[in-house]
């Protein structure tokens, strides 16, 4: 009996180290771990079914994400592994991991602030600079080069840089 | 070959879904038709990201009429496959472009709409529909700021940008009334807990714009004739020519996937 739970979470680790190894495919540096995107792994016998959500309801890179997981457990020895898609609860940058956070700055993004910021109309919101960590930084697109990112610009380096939003 | 439109068994659920689903896909297909053409890039992104969103929330929609409904129908046949009469959206979302002060006048009053409604419908009895809301509510927030923004930009901008903000405004009030109608259908769904009473939203909706419109200088009509009928199927000449654009291709070479 032992033998075999162990077997399972054995199984049930590597399962989940393969899929959490896939990264994001527009932010090559965040794992969908570090994104909060993998939200369970179930092993059934050697079969083996992978939960993420969605970040945004029209997030080109899902579909690229779910090809990429069952690639990754396909190559771990899983056979004909399964990726469903749960809606609730909804994803926010609140899951995203510290480790994420840091990741994100090093990559020259500057990192979501908490979800209650979203709400803050019209310019309320202070973004540090990813690049020299000033706050006299400045909006100067809502929406940037992917749904989930703003444009912003430093007035103090004068670097124009990435806001991943919060949502 | 003509491709043969399919049928759908509008049970209240369904219909109820299917309209929001329509009102998404049809506004999201308008903003996409400025990629590549808007004033300038940062915009082209902005409207493309937001099309992106509203074909996103459609999807999910349709993929939830498509099983409440039961039968052999999915996403891609419900936006594909119906014909002018059996789109159920807004005639607001369906209106042209038009001018950028007219894009924009559209998408400030459908998103002032959709974010009080997303959040509203995050209480819903439905978990599918609450789900689904829990994610366009927060989409619908950036939205309403960036369509905001351009308002007061537009509207206390210069007199040029100002007359075409309060002309797009006087052109697409009349349109604003069936945002807010209820029929039977809904009315049941709404006692049921399912769906939000729209009415309910009126006044927050109202202010919204005065808010915003008084900061732009603009004005709100006081006319209260409303136009309806993209509820039950009857649209303005523009959807027709929208659709056959938005389905040549499934209606060319049916069934063809990517």
């Amino acid at each position: 009996m032992v033998t075999v739970l162990d077997r399972d979470s054995d199984l049930r680790r590597r399962a989940w180290d393969a899929a959490a190894s896939v990264v994001d495919p527009e932010i090559p540096v965040l794992t969908i771990a570090d994104l909060g995107v993998l939200r369970d792994v179930v092993l059934d016998g050697d079969r083996v079914e992978v939960a993420i959500t969605p970040t945004y309801s029209g997030c080109p890179a899902m579909n690229m994400i779910a090809l990429e997981i069952e690639v990754a457990l396909e190559r771990a020895g899983f056979r004909q592994p399964k990726v469903r898609t749960v809606l609730s609860p909804a994803w926010t940058t609140d899951w995203m991991s510290e480790e994420g956070r840091s990741k994100l700055r090093d990559y020259g993004i500057a990192p979501p602030q908490a979800s209650n910021s979203r709400r803050a109309l019209f310019g309320e919101q202070a973004v540090a600079c990813p690049q020299c960590g000033s706050k006299d930084t400045e909006l100067l697109s809502e929406f940037g080069s992917t749904s989930c990112k703003a444009l912003w610009r430093c007035k103090a380096c004068r670097e124009p840089f990435d806001y991943f939003k919060c949502h | 070959m003509p491709v043969a439109n399919i049928q759908v068994s509008e049970t209240p659920l369904v219909l109820y879904a299917l309209r929001r689903a329509d009102d998404a896909l049809i506004l999201g297909h308008r903003l996409s038709e400025w990629c590549g053409h808007a004033p300038m890039l940062e915009e082209d992104m902005a409207l493309s990201n937001i099309a992106l969103d509203l074909i996103g929330q459609a999807r999910e929609l349709y993929t939830y009429a498509a099983k409440a409904e039961g039968k052999d129908n999915d996403e891609d046949k419900l936006a594909y496959l119906r014909d002018v009469r059996q789109y159920r959206n807004l005639l607001l979302v369906e209106q042209p472009n038009g001018d950028f002060a007219q894009t924009l006048v559209r998408q400030f009053f459908y998103s002032a709409f959709a974010d009080l409604y997303w959040r509203a419908m995050m209480a819903s009895r439905d978990t599918t529909l609450a789900a689904i809301a829990a994610k366009s509510e927060k989409e619908s927030a950036y939205h309403l700021r960036h369509a905001s923004e351009w308002i007061i930009r537009l509207g206390d901008g210069t007199d040029e940008s100002h007359a075409r903000a309060q002309a797009a405004i006087d052109h697409l009030w009349a349109f604003t009334g069936e945002m807010f109608a209820v029929d039977e259908a809904e009315r049941a769904l709404i006692h049921a807990g399912i769906a939000v009473d729209p009415g309910t939203l009126r006044g927050r909706w109202l202010t919204t714009l005065s808010d915003v419109a008084g900061e732009a200088t603009l004005a709100l009509p006081q006319n209260d004739w409303m136009q309806q009928g993209g509820r039950v199927g009857r649209h303005s000449e523009h959807l027709g020519h929208l659709l056959s654009e938005l389905q040549s291709m499934q209606r060319t070479f049916p069934g063809q996937t990517w």
